[in-house]
């Protein structure tokens, strides 16, 4: 893992000095609330519906076990004991009080953590694969690039005051789990041609009001380019980016009303006239940054007891098959945790649970924790040797749940219960969705499902790219659930299309069993998904089981 | 034409913890939206609320936010005012439990 230089630990340090003196002059009185708020958010504090809320940046989902000790004890002393993990790969505390805030944020920079832009019109925390540096189909470690693209962005003078907020994820692997293309910038480790390590350089997606697929701006970018390319993107954006209208300047409306040809020029020509002053110690601290993620010393050792649990124990069995993903190296597996136990609240975990995490982490899994962007704490590096003793563990954590990319493993922002853009509650229908499946035992047969639900039209629990997505509005003073299909968050991603009405509180939980259940009977065979079915038939038999009655007046 | 005004409380964060408090006509912040004063003019809720945002030591972000008269007092009439009088329905935190 990247380990802070002098000079980070002396910025984060003088950011929460700087931080301490603000809070100080707004509590007594010599700044207003007005004054007071741009400078908090810059510094991750939101106020929300019942209390302020801290959002901590874990760049690119990356933790270690002192650092997941530090966020327990970081919710235990100034919170009420849990975190909340987050779509975007961070965590978020619902409960500080404003005074204490300085503290938390000591107490983050004591473990090399802070909550700089998390928050406001800059360049946020950049997200990656969190399976980066264990995954089977991986080219390269997408982290080491992320790093760069973090300390780069990191108080970058030039993009302090964007037009709006700006969000980079990058993936190494085959498979994009980083959801690149959904992002202002999507970075993609490509190979060209000639054999070549390059990126493909993605632009201009993004979910909210007016989701958008991003483009691809560059289909090859050398590696050595990186940096100086992504300064061109986002300076070509600073200036021609919407600042009249919030909802219009977004990089994704800036490509859409210029064309991405016009962006392709103006990135291009702004590229040549900044690279020559990229003189190359870009790549040299990469290199450098590069060399804290080498692979861990895998060890070789039997998986035998892997294999004998898996016969001895259904439960194993049942959470292996669904927990587990292919690691590159021979001997091991990549444990995603489930943080959605049937009822609980999505992406939430205590400070005892943290602990554990830690714990096992540091025991069985070479020091490495990972946040999803799905809301799960992955430990990237386990032998297959050691899942029977980490199983075991997780099972007295209450953190054995076996629904990862199932139906209970819904995606859920935190709603009308803490946000206060929501215009709906997310959590509640989560935890009822879950529950109903527990219930009826059939997750499992269902297979892969992707749930994803938003409080409100800004996505942050990326309803557009779920299989099954369910956004929260208010009509007329009352919930109201809008259901989208078909939407997918990976290298094919789409935009799910509408169904139809919305539903009540009390009717969207129904629907979703309804159009499950109706799915079952709808696919070929047990292999196809509920999303290729959805590709193969198309929208009308969905909606004929989301409206039952609407068809039978049209029969009639 | 403008739309009639409807009764009005005012509410804002408290500054230090956060929370939802609401501005009595003794120009308290209490928890408690019940307490608040119950404003059915249009006149006198500008003023109050000029008054209750230079207040801004003791809170952050006042506005009006619709109410109805009940039988113990102010009460919200939008659910996002209702949740704010009791706090989240995931956990037996906030005012739930605190009042």
């Amino acid at each position: 893992m990247y380990k802070y230089n002098d000079f980070d630990e002396a910025f984060v340090r003088e950011r929460v000095a700087q931080f301490r003196g603000q809070v100080e002059r707004r509590i007594d009185g010599s700044l207003t609330e007005d004054e007071f708020k741009p400078l908090r958010l810059m510094n991750g504090l939101y106020l929300q519906l019942h209390a302020y809320m801290l959002r901590v940046a874990v760049p690119y989902g990356t933790l270690n076990p002192a650092q997941m000790r530090q966020l327990a004890y970081i919710a235990d002393r100034w919170d009420k004991g849990y975190g909340h993990f987050t779509t975007r790969q961070n965590v978020q505390y619902n409960w500080p009080k404003l005074d204490d805030v300085p503290d938390m944020l000591e107490a983050l920079a004591d473990v090399e953590m802070h909550a700089l832009q998390t928050s406001g019109n800059t360049i946020r925390n950049v997200t990656a694969d969190h399976f980066a540096g264990a995954s089977a189909d991986e080219i390269e470690d997408p982290r080491p690039v992320a790093e760069l693209l973090r300390q780069w962005s990191t108080d970058h003078p030039e993009f302090q005051f964007l037009p709006r907020k700006f969000k980079i994820a990058v993936s190494g692997a085959k498979h994009d789990r980083a959801v690149t293309k959904a992002h202002d910038i999507g970075v993609r480790m490509v190979h060209n041609d000639a054999g070549e390590a390059g990126y493909e350089i993605i632009v201009g997606g993004g979910l909210g009001r007016t989701p958008m697929v991003g483009k691809v701006l560059r289909a090859f970018l050398p590696r050595e380019e990186l940096l100086a390319y992504c300064e061109a993107v986002v300076s070509v954006y600073n200036l021609l980016g919407r600042r009249d209208n919030k909802y219009k300047a977004r990089i994704k409306i800036t490509v859409h009303e210029n064309g991405l040809e016009k962006m392709q020029e103006l990135v291009e020509a702004r590229f040549e006239e900044i690279r020559k002053g990229f003189t190359g110690f870009d790549q040299e601290m990469l290199k450098r940054i590069e060399t804290a993620f080498a692979s861990p010393a895998y060890v070789s050792k039997s998986s035998g007891n892997f294999e004998a649990a898996r016969l001895a124990n259904p439960a194993f069995r049942s959470w292996a098959d669904t927990n587990i993903a292919a690691h590159k190296a021979p001997g091991y597996a990549i444990v995603s945790i489930s943080i959605k136990k049937h009822g609980q609240t999505p992406g939430d975990a205590t400070s005892h649970q943290m602990r554990v995490m830690a714990d096992l982490a540091e025991k069985y899994g070479h020091h490495e924790l990972r946040i999803s962007h799905e809301q799960n704490v992955i430990l990237p590096h386990v032998h297959q040797g050691d899942l029977p003793a980490v199983y075991a563990a997780l099972r007295e954590a209450d953190l054995a749940t076996a629904n990862i990319g199932l139906v209970s493993d819904i995606i859920a922002c935190p709603g009308m219960d803490y946000c206060a853009l929501a215009t709906a509650r997310s959590i509640p229908i989560a935890q009822d969705i879950a529950t109903r499946f527990d219930e009826l035992k059939i997750e499992h047969e269902i297979g892969e499902l992707k749930i994803k639900i938003s409080g409100c039209i800004n996505a942050c629990g990326h309803h557009h790219v779920g299989h099954i997505g369910i956004l929260g509005l208010d009509r007329a003073g009352v919930e109201n659930y809008q259901i989208t299909l078909g939407g997918d968050g990976t290298e094919t991603t789409t935009i799910g299309t509408r169904a139809g009405p919305g539903f009540s509180a009390d009717d969207i939980v129904p629907a979703i069993e309804r159009l499950v259940t109706g799915y079952l009977d709808l696919r070929e065979n047990a292999d196809e998904t509920f999303l290729q079915a959805y590709r193969r038939l198309g929208m009308e038999p969905f909606k004929a089981i989301l409206y039952p009655s609407e068809d039978k007046a049209n029969a009639a | 034409m403008p739309r009639a005004f409807t009764p009005k409380v005012i509410t804002a964060n408290a500054l230090i913890a956060g929370d939802a408090v609401w501005f009595t006509a003794d120009n308290r912040w209490s928890p408690k939206i019940s307490e608040a004063e119950f404003i059915s003019d249009e006149a006198h809720a500008d003023l109050r609320l000029l008054e209750a945002q230079a207040r801004q030591d003791e809170i952050a972000g006042a506005y009006l936010a619709d109410a109805k008269d009940g039988p113990n007092g102010p009460e919200a009439t939008h659910f996002r005012e209702e949740f704010r009088t009791r706090g989240p329905s995931n956990y037996a935190h906030g005012k739930q439990v605190e009042l």
